[in-house]
């Protein structure tokens, strides 16, 4: 075995505790719910009149066979991990008998549609402006520097809120809400991405701002770090064209970032959750806040699971990556050092 | 500053000795950064905790008028949906964000200053163990935790916000102070103590944590921010404190009962804003303090 598949290895074990931590609590955490979850759920829809007796019986009954909720936990552990191992997260309360990975398949394209593009440009923005200006300095750097420090600071769902209100309130350019217009079924017609498109550049631009305010804050400091190397001094001494030296800095700026744009694309489903609530975008943010307002405890369990499955998946992508990028990290493993 | 040669970290310095403290005040005075965010953050604090004794506002929730009143000489910031005046519950929504606040960020300061010290000065297994569960936390992300967490426990108090943000963000803490503490180790004044005869605590205590001071108080400042946003969050999504009012939640209530549609921009307006400038404000004091003892930092 090589020290690189060692490494490998070591990572994935790491990976697999964090999963297995992560299982454990989502299946713990939602039952320390006094009682069991689906008495307080039926307690409540019986009170509220939303359901007859017979169809709440109906419902009792097949969520405790479902979940095994009368038998110790030990065994209810097992009826979880086997249900989670057939893809099965189990049905919503609400929308009973509709499954929870249905409910999650209609949402999680929209936030990705919604997130992905607003990273991956933000990133890049971000990032060429973060080392311009750490390379200029002057006015460009006062300039910019206070306004992304400002921007990247403010929480990202405050810029949303008033992103609404000035561009679809008061002047009435975009759409206040939704993801597409509600006069019209989804599909793929010109009339509906055209609305699609309306409807997505407010909560695009929202987070994409955030985003390059973040982004350009982290590569400044990075570069401030970079420029006061031995290696930039050389380079100047050389002569070395300014753009030359640049991409030198960006080049050693860049490990920290990359992994900032991994680790991003890996929080991407839970990091715009409040953003799609004030703006009622159809993702999953919007479908885990209409779960927790009715206490429809499957469907936050599994939108959690989800979360959880993307980021560690992320982080071990990360590091794998990082064995082969990093030129410290891979002398190590092969042994060269 | 001698230790300044030998830091060991990208971004933070190792800061200066007790002695270098004095300084690093003096240093401060003329830093308009530090002063400027230091009184923003303070002006806001006593918004908060003094503004409803000097203004004799005594009840948050208490209706003065109809669905979303404009502002006006009664109402200076109009009502919220339930009628209620949104600029008293402002000052009491201040005030419960800063304590949630505080105690989270207490919290996992401390959490995160106990571990990382411990593994990184002990060493050895109790230095594996304790990083192994670290690097565990560390990669679930904690929103997840918080929301089952929120939860599970139906009626949540001011404090129990609190300990639910504190106990969930201290590994990034605990990780940044093991680094150092590993480092400080193998301090010759350190190797000093100890041949004085110094028990471990006494080790620590003395020896170690002063010299981390200025990194622990930067970390405090960032998880005190982030614990009000987390609770902004948090209540957004519907789990904020039970019974209270916290900025969080007078955005939740804005949002669901469509403030921002009808243009009653009084009501979610001043909560944003006050989120935006405390988070501001508390980034420009740790980026102040940094640069106060990281002298590579300060540009001329």
């Amino acid at each position: 075995m090589t020290k690189f598949q060692r490494y490998l290895l070591n990572k994935l074990a790491w990976f697999l505790v964090a999963f297995a931590t992560a299982l454990v609590m989502n299946f713990l955490l939602i039952r320390l719910i006094p009682g069991n979850p689906v008495d307080a759920i039926i307690g409540q829809m019986a009170a509220g009149g939303t359901a007859t007796g017979e169809a709440l019986q109906k419902m009792y009954k097949a969520y405790m066979a479902e979940f095994g909720l009368d038998q110790p936990m030990w065994k209810q552990f097992l009826v979880y991990l086997s249900n989670l191992s057939r893809g099965y997260l189990g049905a919503s309360f609400r929308q009973y008998p509709t499954p929870v990975l249905q409910l999650i398949q209609q949402a999680l394209p929209w936030t990705i549609a919604l997130q992905l593009p607003a990273i991956l440009v933000g990133w890049t923005i971000g990032n060429s402006l973060g080392v311009l200006v750490a390379y200029k300095k002057g006015l460009l750097d006062k300039a910019v520097f206070p306004v992304s420090l400002f921007i990247s600071t403010m929480p990202f769902y405050c810029l949303s809120i008033i992103l609404v209100y000035l561009f679809a309130v008061n002047w009435r350019i975009f759409p206040a809400s939704g993801g597409y217009s509600f006069a019209m079924a989804p599909g793929w017609n010109w009339a509906f991405i055209q609305s699609a498109l309306k409807h997505y550049a407010l909560p695009f631009l929202s987070l994409v701002l955030v985003f390059i305010g973040g982004q350009a804050v982290g590569m400044r400091a990075m570069s401030i770090y970079e420029l006061d190397a031995d290696y930039v001094r050389f380079s100047r001494s050389l002569g070395v064209a300014d753009n030359y030296i640049v991409r030198y800095i960006f080049r050693n700026g860049m490990l920290p970032q990359v992994t900032g744009l991994a680790l991003s694309i890996g929080g991407m489903v839970s990091g715009a959750l409040i953003t799609e609530i004030v703006f009622s975008y159809p993702g999953i943010g919007f479908l885990l806040f209409g779960a927790i307002r009715n206490q429809d405890y499957p469907v936050v369990q599994g939108i959690t699971l989800i979360i959880m499955i993307a980021v560690l998946t992320a982080n071990f992508l990360v590091e794998v990556a990082y064995g082969i990028i990093d030129p410290r990290i891979r002398a190590a493993t092969a042994g060269e050092r | 500053m001698t230790t300044m040669t030998q830091t060991r970290g990208r971004r933070y310095s190792s800061p200066g000795v007790l002695g270098g403290m004095g300084r690093a005040f003096l240093l401060a005075a003329y830093s308009p950064r530090f002063l400027f965010a230091l009184t923003v953050f303070l002006l806001i604090l006593s918004f908060g905790f003094l503004g409803p004794i000097i203004l004799g506002r005594h009840d948050a929730l208490m209706t003065v008028g109809g669905l979303y009143d404009k502002p006006s000489s009664t109402a200076w910031l109009g009502t919220d949906n339930f009628g209620r005046d949104v600029f008293t519950q402002l000052m009491y929504g201040i005030r419960t964000s800063l304590i949630i606040g505080f105690i989270a960020g207490s919290i996992a300061t401390t959490l995160g200053l106990l571990i990382g010290t411990t593994a990184g000065f002990v060493g050895g297994t109790v230095e594996n163990v304790l990083m192994a569960i670290t690097n565990v936390v560390i990669t679930i992300p904690s929103i997840v935790i918080l929301i089952l967490l929120s939860i599970a426990i139906s009626t949540r108090s001011i404090v129990v916000m609190g300990m639910i943000i504190g106990i969930t963000s201290w590994p990034w803490t605990a990780r940044a102070v093991r680094a150092q503490a590993s480092s400080l180790r193998t301090r010759e004044h350190v190797d000093i103590a100890r041949l004085s005869g110094a028990g471990t605590l006494s080790l620590i205590f003395s020896e170690i944590v002063p010299f981390m001071l200025s990194y622990v108080v930067m970390a405090f400042v960032l998880q005190l921010s982030s614990g009000i946003l987390q609770e902004a969050a948090l209540s957004m999504l519907g789990l904020g404190p039970s019974g209270n009012v916290s900025l969080g939640i007078m955005l939740q209530w804005a949002l669901l009962w469509e403030s921002v549609r009808t243009g009653a921009w009084w009501a979610f307006l001043p909560p944003a804003l006050l989120l935006t400038l405390i988070a501001f404000s508390l980034l420009l004091l740790q980026s102040s303090i940094d640069e106060i003892f990281n002298p590579r930092l300060r540009r001329s």
